[in-house]
């Protein structure tokens, strides 16, 4: 196994790591109908979300990948190579001895407990974080909220399931929306009850790690009228045991008056395509926000979207990308403005170290019958190297009268004089380039919950310690 | 052996010499006054001391207590006591003042050992006073929007903070008006002492008036040539550097 000099990055050798063979529940090699039908029985879906999975296999086969505007190095997926089913218990088993030596230093100093350390490093399959889990279950499940995963959202909750699952984004939004779709495993399903205001984030990771790692799993959340929710997916350690496909799919529905906040932070393997896609529909007076960092991979596509389909409906996207060397952050947002008086903000901020890429693609979309509707986006972009490189998309449609978009973007470098005035104060290059770059995030971090903002700037000092030098 | 010792020093930038020969000391507890018109180097040999990969020494040597300054890289000497409060000092957007001064100190503590944060605003705050500073300073991006004076207020601030064996002051007058001149010069004589030794570098004589240098060099065409106690700078006020030029051991001729 190589690892990479950067502390973060592993080169895992394109994921080609060994699989015990022979086990009861896994898919094998490869996309068919079979494997379909396998996964299906596996879950004991019932036959609409087996018929489900047939029409998200044939729509997938169908569409062509999305080359023409997007990157290229898309191709180099070999779909034919991939396991799209693996059940607990079948991850590859190693000791602690064999883990890296940079993987461990990047855990103590993101503080992650013992324990959890080696759940990450795949030394366990699982950690107990089962508890954890079933406290917030049962805290929450007092005020009447489901939290569960998807497959026990199905089983047990079919009306609300089946109302919502696959009306936010249809099978054929996309290519792997439609994959999603035909091999979807893991995942949330949520529902808050009307009038329910979750106090506490409901956090992905502990319910998560309780089971195992999706790749293409797939969440669903319902918050009733008048209700308010905070969801948070992912953590700072580095997911380095993952396989190199990752393509979920996140649906989320705030009914009248409903807020949901939806907060991703991950930080992937430099050999992982990160396809991900996550729409909410906003309904009347209702509110949607993602908050999105990215980090790591080789390649991530994700636009978190809202659909203002109500009048005075709200939708905001806060995102951050990093893009390391070899990597390429294709993210932004999109707003599709479907009812009067809706307002959106979208903030994106990306960082380029190194030959890293960070692209900004943005849709604002307001039609022609609409009154008083407001956009206002700002994208800011940092490039550490001169070698670094980042790339604006904003499409931006606004017919009618009495509608109002702002657009702002900028491209800033952190400047030999700025790194020489901080290094004549005692820091090292590295703690420079660290501190000015969580100077040019910072007043959006300090949007995020605590524990959130301190693990991001850790990474992002792991992250330029790397890069220097 | 305490002091900061720069002998026979060349410096080029871009291929073009800038400092030729110059020879200098500057002892721990006293306050060199550098002066020199526009163009003689003296904002040069600022840069050399800090470190900016900039500027090429062709020749000498810079010993701070003894040891060799040019070997190390520009952050090691400042953590070593070097300061250098900058004419232009950089804008870092997005980090307080206080965060930075944090971060600052902390490149100086051993590794895995943690600032005590209660001491460390008590000692900013402290020091903010004594510079007649406002507490909301710190919370305000480093040099991001400041005005001249505010700048080489947060300079002080800096040098106060970093209790540094040497500090080189960089034309710390320019673009001041007189309180904010009063201000700087206050900041920096109430840090004046035995463990202190300050260049200062100046293209006026104004500031000597506030603060009164232990000794007066000039500087013109990259070297010193003229030095003498503070009585020098008010007499290159009134015959003004063609004199100061004149009185060199050899010719000297500006570029």
């Amino acid at each position: 196994m190589k690892t990479d000099t950067s502390a973060v990055d592993i080169d895992r050798n394109k994921g080609d790591f060994f699989y015990p063979e022979a086990h009861v529940r896994d898919a094998g090699v490869g996309l068919s109908e079979q494997t379909v039908h396998y996964i299906a029985d596996v879950k004991e879906d019932p036959d609409w979300v087996r018929e489900y999975r047939l029409r998200g296999l044939k729509t997938f086969l169908e569409k062509p990948l999305p080359t023409h505007w997007a990157s290229k190095d898309l191709e180099a997926i070999d779909f034919g190579k991939i396991r799209y089913y693996l059940s607990p218990g079948t991850e590859p088993k190693r000791s602690w001895e064999e883990v890296p030596d940079d993987i461990k230093r990047t855990f103590e100093r993101l503080g992650i407990p013992e324990q959890e350390r080696k759940f990450l490093a795949g030394v366990e399959a699982q950690f107990d974080s089962e508890a954890v889990y079933s406290n917030i279950k049962k805290a929450v499940g007092e005020q009447g909220v489901i939290f569960v995963g998807s497959r026990e959202g199905l089983k047990n909750y079919p009306e609300i399931f089946r109302k919502w699952f696959g009306k936010v984004i249809p099978i054929a939004d996309n290519k792997f929306s439609a994959l999603n779709s035909a091999v979807f495993s893991g995942g949330s399903f949520i529902y808050v009850p009307p009038g329910v205001k979750v106090k506490h984030p409901l956090q992905a990771y502990f319910r998560i790690n309780a089971e195992n790692f999706g790749q293409f799993e797939r969440t669903l959340i319902i918050a009733d009228e008048g209700s308010e929710v905070t969801y948070m997916e992912g953590c700072t350690a580095p997911k380095f045991n993952t396989p190199t496909l990752h393509s979920a799919v996140v649906e989320l529905v705030a009914l009248k008056g409903a807020k949901i906040q939806y907060i991703t932070v991950q930080n992937w393997a430099s050999n992982v395509f990160n396809l991900v896609t996550k729409r909410g529909l906003a309904q009347e007076n209702a509110e949607v926000k993602w908050i999105d960092c990215n980090i790591g991979s080789r390649l991530t596509m994700k636009y978190p979207s809202v659909i203002m389909k109500g009048r005075k409906a709200r939708g905001e996207v806060l995102s951050i990308a990093l893009a390391n060397d070899g990597q390429h952050q294709d993210t932004g947002a999109k707003m599709i403005h479907a009812a009067d008086e809706t307002t959106s903000n979208i903030i994106s901020k990306s960082i380029s170290i190194g030959k890293g890429r960070a692209t900004y693609r943005g849709l604002v979309h307001v039609p022609k019958h609409l009154k008083h509707c407001k956009n206002n986006t700002e994208c800011d972009a940092l490039l550490i190297n001169s070698t670094s490189r980042t790339d604006t998309y904003p499409a931006i449609t606004v017919r009618g009268t009495g509608n109002a978009v702002q657009h702002e973007a900028s491209v800033s470098q952190v400047s030999a004089e700025q790194i020489f005035y901080m290094q004549q104060r005692g820091l090292s290059e590295a703690q420079a380039m660290s501190l000015s770059v969580n100077g040019f995030v910072n007043d959006l971090v300090r949007q995020f919950p605590m524990e959130y903002s301190v693990e991001l700037k850790r990474l992002i000092e792991l992250e330029m310690e790397g890069s220097v030098g | 052996m305490n002091e900061l010792n720069i002998e026979n020093l060349h410096i080029a930038v871009g291929g073009q010499e800038i400092v030729r020969g110059l020879t200098l000391r500057v002892p721990r507890g006293e306050v060199h006054a550098l002066m020199g018109p526009n163009g003689s180097g003296k904002s040069t040999l600022a840069k050399v001391l800090a470190g900016h990969p900039d500027y090429q020494v062709i020749a000498g040597k810079v010993l701070m207590d003894g040891e060799n300054l040019l070997e190390l890289e520009p952050d090691e000497r400042a953590r070593r006591g070097l300061f250098m409060a900058f004419q232009y000092p950089s804008e870092i957007p997005g980090v307080t003042i206080a965060n930075f001064l944090r971060a600052a100190l902390q490149s100086r503590v051993p590794e895995g050992e943690e600032l005590e944060a209660t001491d460390y605003y008590a000692k900013l705050y402290e020091k903010m006073e004594l510079l007649g500073m406002d507490r909301s300073f710190t919370s305000r991006a480093v040099n991001e929007g400041f005005s001249g004076g505010e700048k080489k207020r947060a300079e002080i601030l800096q040098l106060a903070m970093l209790e540094p064996k040497y500090a080189v002051l960089d034309e710390a007058d320019s673009g001041l008006d007189i309180d904010a001149l009063k201000t700087v010069a206050h900041g920096v004589n109430s840090l004046r002492g035995p463990d202190l030794g300050i260049l200062l570098i100046t293209h006026y004589q104004r500031l000597l008036n506030y603060i009164v240098p232990d000794h007066v060099h000039v500087m013109v065409g990259g070297r010193i040539v003229r030095s003498g106690r503070k009585e020098l700078a008010l007499e290159l006020e009134e015959r003004g550097y063609d004199w100061a030029r004149e009185g060199a051991v050899e010719p000297v001729y500006t570029r």
